[in-house]
């Protein structure tokens, strides 16, 4: 059975974040848009995992980075998710184009 | 042992004034908050102080962590910065029930960056930078009820989590086409092929977001102004001048092969920052929303310098960053004292200022000179060694950007001098209290002000120990 190639796994893992990134961009639902940005720290995962174990796998870096990425990501979505359980009180909804009194 | 206590000196008497704070918290539930604001601001000067003494150069964890003389001067510089906001927010602060709570956050923050300044590893990096960030949106929506504030605060972190969604890719790719984290080896292995280009595109719009350079700048008014003054002034001055001083360490030593692409990237960073800020500053009616503007315009005139990339640039940057605390926290610590006292921000509110509050007015106007760089103040010291820096490269044509927009920026501060001297006001504030601690900041503020302008000694010891392109 042939491995599979780096250059499908960089494909697959460009292509979420670039997907992460559109989400971000159109969806108006700030859990959705939380969920957007953790696409693309996923596909910075696949990457350092791709990269540690195909070109050097001589050396941790990139597992040792991806672990730390996962748990600031998760540190990220508790402050995240509280900040907008707050905003919900005082808005009484979770679109971000609701929370606009401050403008230009 | 002993050494290695003392190379992490800063970030340790930081982590144990959080642990004090805590065990405070638990053991005496009932202490008064003066009782806390003064021991809280007892234990920030002494940490300020012993940022004087034994300190040591070298690095630790194998090779994760470095210091250097340089290093250790940006970190008392911020630990000033941490200080002087102290100072000022007592008078807001006495009101709040979670003090405690607050300035766990904020020295959180601050350990965040001395990390991040001492990294020498895109890993340490990494977390120093998250570390200073996080908690600072926590920070922003720190008056709960407000609606303005946790829409600051949702702004903060939906835009912080995409640049470093944005810097994360950039140092995969870096990882992948060099196989390292570490700084030194970086330097030597990058050799600018197309993904490292890429890849340094994604690193500088991530650093392009937190000091919010032009295309990046769009939540800086919002979470400025939706945020508590202390929290702002913060935002800023601290948080804004440590990425800064990480930023021109990252672009002059890992990027030093590049550095010929990277000059024209900041040069147009620094045009469209300068005139977009400059010119947005001026249409703003409320003050701190005024003052992120005018933060951003500052930003520009950093890049400026920054992009002369040689010793004159990494002394002008921190020597401005060092002005630019006083004067930006002078301004601020009227702000703060204002907003504590009546609730009121707009620019029309400090209509006949001057006839009720002399002094403040005063100091107001010392500090808004010294942003405009106006000559007998710092200011115009730290804009100048700046423009020194950049026209080291020859290029005459950005600096006579810089020199036009310095103009534009002296209408927008003169502005705010004009209404608080100059216009009748129908209901003028009272006479505002000043109590002891942002006596003794505004009064520190305006000794930074006028005698940094007067000496060259410090500009020469940064100078000395900045170390050559």
């Amino acid at each position: 059975m042939s491995e599979v190639p780096l250059h499908h796994i960089l494909f697959v893992s460009t292509a979420l974040f670039f997907i992460g990134m559109y989400g971000f961009f159109t969806r108006r639902n700030m859990i959705t848009m939380l969920m957007a940005i953790e696409l693309m720290l996923n596909s910075v995962n696949i990457n350092f995992i791709a990269f540690n174990k195909y070109l050097f796998p001589e050396k941790m870096d990139g597992i040792f980075f991806t672990i730390f990425i996962i748990a600031i990501a998760a540190a990220e979505a508790a402050v995240a998710i509280a900040i907008i359980i707050n905003l919900y009180r005082s808005h009484k909804s979770i679109d971000v184009e609701e929370a606009s009194e401050m403008k230009y | 042992m002993n050494e290695a206590l003392l190379l992490m000196k800063p970030e340790l008497i930081v982590t144990v004034i959080i642990f004090i704070l805590l065990i405070l918290h638990v053991a005496r539930e009932n202490s008064s908050p003066a009782y806390l604001l003064n021991l809280i601001n007892g234990l920030l000067f002494i940490n300020f102080l012993c940022g004087f003494f034994f300190n040591r150069e070298g690095t630790l964890f194998g090779d994760m962590y470095v210091t250097n003389g340089l290093i250790v001067l940006e970190k008392n510089i911020l630990n000033l910065g941490m200080l002087l906001i102290s100072l000022q927010a007592t008078d807001w602060l006495k009101k709040k029930d979670f003090i405690v709570e607050f300035y766990v956050l904020l020295l959180t923050t601050l350990l965040g960056m001395f990390f991040m300044l001492s990294s020498n590893n895109l890993l340490m990096f990494y977390l120093g930078l998250e570390l200073s960030s996080i908690p600072l949106a926590a920070l922003a929506n720190f008056e709960l009820e407000k609606r303005k504030s946790s829409e600051a605060a949702m702004k903060f972190i939906m835009s912080s989590a995409f640049s470093s969604g944005l810097l994360l890719f950039g140092i995969s790719m870096l990882y992948g086409t060099t196989g390292t984290l570490n700084f030194a080896q970086l330097a030597m292995l990058i050799d600018g092929n197309p993904l490292q280009l890429f890849s340094f595109i994604l690193l500088l719009a991530g650093f392009g977001f937190k000091i919010s350079a032009v295309p990046f700048h769009l939540w800086t008014a919002d979470v400025y102004e939706g945020s508590p003054v202390a929290v702002t002034s913060y935002l800023s001055v601290i948080s804004k001048g440590a990425i800064l001083f990480v930023m021109a360490s990252v672009l002059f030593t890992v990027f030093k092969p590049l550095v010929e692409t990277w000059y024209n990237m900041l040069y147009l960073l620094a045009v469209l920052t300068m005139i977009i800020g400059n010119l947005f500053a001026i249409r703003q009616q409320n003050l701190k929303r005024f003052l992120a503007f005018s933060s951003i315009a500052q930003v520009g005139f950093i890049l400026i310098g920054m992009s002369g990339s040689s010793q004159e640039a990494t002394a002008s940057v921190i020597y401005f960053v060092l002005i630019y605390v006083f004067s930006n926290l002078g301004a601020f610590g009227v702000i703060a004292l204002v907003s504590a006292q009546t609730g009121k921000e707009e620019i029309d509110d400090y209509k006949g200022f001057y006839l009720s509050n002399p002094m403040l007015a005063l100091v107001m106007t010392l500090s808004l000179f010294s942003l405009a760089g106006i000559p007998p103040t710092a200011g115009f010291f730290g804009k100048f060694f700046l423009l020194m820096a950049g026209a080291g490269k020859g290029n005459f044509v950005l600096i006579t950007i810089a020199a036009l927009n310095m103009v534009i920026s002296l209408y927008y501060y003169l502005r705010i001098v004009k209404v608080m001297f100059m216009e009748k006001n129908e209901t003028p504030m009272e006479k505002l209290q000043i109590s002891l601690f942002p006596r003794i900041s505004l009064l520190t503020c305006m000794a930074g002000i006028i005698l940094i302008g007067f000496t060259t000694l410090l500009y020469d010891y940064i100078f000395s120990l900045s170390t050559s392109f």
